[in-house]
């Protein structure tokens, strides 16, 4: 253990409270080598000089039976003055009897008379001087000096020792202010304290009957560390209110709280209140409520997705996504003709394993992500094609995915013709299907786009048509040549009477703008019978073939290939 | 002025009296030196004359306190003999131990001369 004494050389003053003279020349004849020693006949008199400059003493040595002022009160005067307090006092008496009552008056030492050996004395006074420095040290480093709250590293190392005895289960509990920056610059820091210090004792208060602990994390950040035995919904209530039945100068001041109830002891308090801090970040601008729990399920789901988006480029990078390919059929005639396929991609995460399509797509399309992906499908895609139509003579078409992102994508088709070129292909070889949505969202760049593309010779495939929200009169202006069924009709056709009449509907609309259907997750013969009944041409679905990787999707070209030389 | 070994004669413990004052024997000596002039003496005679039991407690128990610390056992001895029969209430005849220890007083004042 450092000694602060020795190290820091400066003598630390001494007052000796004494009324014997005898004693007080005793005692400080064993003191003044060590310290500046300062003395008083009796208590009045002690406390003069304390309260004349109480910061330049470390330490009182009080006489107990003393006239004027007894030691007694001397100690309850200086234990019951916050400026007095921080001085350690050490008793001096004959009775072993003044003991007890002067430990509980807050005497932090004994001397015994007649005086113990000044060695004694002295090592006594070093050690209570010295707990005394470091106690006002932590403590200082403890509490936030504004609010009296723990700071942040105290609070969680209390937390940690707490959890060592404490089997009741508690919240992490996490509070801040909305626009706090703009309080303090708007009403000026006093008035920005003044709601912290209101905030903390409102917390204080609550916490005081032994149900938990506090402290101020940052700014206008407060952690709480709840009991379960009382229940957190009153908790925050009673904040709340008592912040409203203060006045402040800002009339408005949204506290917002996040909870998180599920603390798992085995992970560490920190991350606890992290995820409290999730739930109450979540509730950043929304007006309509104040209280918010932290969801495990929501925010793995959240961890997953930010894992996906991390991986995506190395995936990209090391071949994880594979290509696959899905045929469509045409059955406008005697028997079914493979006419086309669809790319599809598949991620196969070297940790996370086969990822479906329904959890990385919507992802990626939602912060644009997914252009990457599009542009490593239509390579793939091209270069596929290529490969087939070198290999079998004559070309399958496959149809690729253009999401909503790039439409805007100035590049757009110069990167299209350029895959066309590299790859000797001609643009009906390489489909393009775009999802209805994308229509409806940007009618006027979409239908630009697509002019152009459709001028250069590429075939556009309206996707997911019916799940949208196209008008009939949009539908006359839109450049397509070929309209893709929502499979949910078609998925549900057979049961649902609505769904079929959708199909059919679907079906007028491509005789009206006179384009062929493509209809699309057709699992049974049922749906197939009806769907042609109808003048659908073109069919996709596991009815047919589940997407195939390119080397299986070969052994259908091969199929088709033998069976149209049998036929001529 | 007395002189360590008087106070050895006198049944002083100097070796302890002498540690408590950090071996300073100038120091030890002025101080014994002053005892037989204390005014505690005469608050504790008075007490005792008038039958003040309280006062002469305190007076007692002072005295008792700086006699221990200056180690002048027979000083000490009488003054703790009265203090504890003072704290205990009990009657006693308190004129005859204060002229014992005012007579035990007086030799160390005439060794101090």
């Amino acid at each position: 253990m450092n000694n602060i004494l020795k190290s820091v050389r400066a003598k630390r003053k001494v007052l000796i409270v004494e009324d014997e003279r005898i004693n007080r020349e005793i005692l400080g004849n064993i003191l003044m080598k060590e310290y500046d020693v300062v003395f008083a006949e009796n208590g009045r008199r002690a406390i003069e000089l304390l309260r004349d400059d109480a910061d330049s003493f470390s330490l009182i040595l009080l006489d107990l039976m003393m006239p004027v002022m007894s030691g007694d009160e001397v100690l309850r005067i200086c234990k019951s003055d916050d400026k007095l307090s921080h001085i350690p006092v050490i008793v001096m008496t004959q009775e072993e009897d003044a003991e007890v009552p002067s430990i509980r008056a807050g005497a932090d030492d004994f001397i015994k008379k007649p005086y113990n050996m000044p060695e004694v004395i002295l090592a006594r006074c070093e050690r209570i001087i010295e707990l005394y420095e470091k106690k006002e040290l932590i403590d200082s480093a403890e509490t936030d000096p504004l609010t009296g709250l723990y700071t942040r590293d105290f609070f969680f190392e209390y937390i940690r020792r707490l959890k060592k005895y404490n089997d009741v289960r508690m919240d992490a509990i996490v509070m801040d202010i909305e626009h706090f920056h703009l309080i303090n610059e708007i009403y000026g820091r006093n008035e920005g304290d003044r709601i912290l210090k209101k905030i903390a004792s409102l917390i204080t208060t609550e916490l005081g009957n032994g149900y938990g602990i506090a402290c101020r994390c940052s700014a206008d950040t407060f952690y709480i560390y709840y009991s379960q035995t009382s229940d957190e919904i009153m908790f925050v209530e009673r904040i709340l209110n008592g912040m409203a039945s203060t006045s402040f100068e800002s009339a408005k001041i949204r506290l917002r709280i996040g909870i998180n109830k599920n603390i798992d002891g085995n992970d560490p308090p920190e991350q606890w209140f992290d995820h409290a801090k999730l739930a109450c970040d979540g509730l950043r601008g929304d007006y309509t409520r104040q209280l918010a729990y932290y969801d495990s399920t929501a925010h793995d789901r959240q961890l997953y997705h930010e894992r996906l988006i991390r991986d995506i480029d190395s995936s990209i990078a090391n071949g994880d996504f594979i290509v696959f390919y899905q045929p469509k059929y045409a059955v406008d005639g005697d028997r079914p003709v493979l006419r086309s396929a669809e790319a599809l991609v598949r991620w196969k995460h070297p940790e996370l394993g086969m990822i479906s399509p329904g959890d990385f797509i919507p992802l990626f399309e939602s912060n644009g992500l997914v252009q990457k992906l599009d542009h490593f499908v239509w390579e793939e895609a091209a270069a596929q094609i290529a490969k087939w139509k070198k290999k079998f003579g004559a070309a399958i078409p496959v149809s690729v995915n253009v999401s909503r992102i790039d439409i805007f994508d100035p590049e757009l088709e110069d990167r299209l013709i350029g895959l066309l070129n590299k790859n000797g292909l001609s643009t009906n070889e390489l489909l393009l299907e775009i999802t209805e949505s994308a229509y409806s969202d940007s009618a006027v760049r979409l239908i630009e786009v697509v002019n152009n593309l459709r001028k250069k010779g590429f075939r556009i495939e309206m996707d997911d048509f019916g799940s949208g929200y196209s008008s009939l009169n949009m539908l006359t202006t839109i450049p397509i040549d070929v309209l893709k069924m929502d499979m949910k009709f078609v998925r549900n056709m057979l049961r649902d009477q609505k769904s079929l009449k959708m199909c059919e509907l679907v079906m007028d609309i491509s005789r009206f703008l006179d384009v062929p259907v493509v209809a699309e997750g057709v699992e049974e013969k049922a749906q197939l019978d009806v769907l042609k009944s109808m003048g659908c041409q073109i069919i996709q679905g596991y009815f047919f073939s589940k997407p195939l990787p390119a080397e299986q999707f070969e052994e259908l070209i091969q199929k088709e290939a033998e069976l149209f030389a049998k036929n001529f | 002025m007395i002189t360590l070994a008087d106070l050895r004669r006198y049944g002083a413990d100097t070796e302890r009296g002498l540690a408590t004052c950090m071996g300073n024997e100038a120091l030890y000596l002025r101080l014994v030196n002053s005892v037989p002039s204390e005014q505690r003496f005469e608050d504790l005679a008075r007490a005792i004359l008038e039958g003040n039991r309280e006062d002469a407690f305190e007076a007692a128990h002072a005295l008792k306190g700086v006699l221990g610390n200056l180690s002048l056992t027979p000083l000490f001895e009488k003054t703790s003999e009265i203090t504890e029969l003072l704290r205990s209430g009990e009657d006693a005849d308190y004129e005859k131990l204060l002229a014992e220890l005012t007579q035990a007083r007086d030799t160390l004042k005439r060794l101090c001369e």
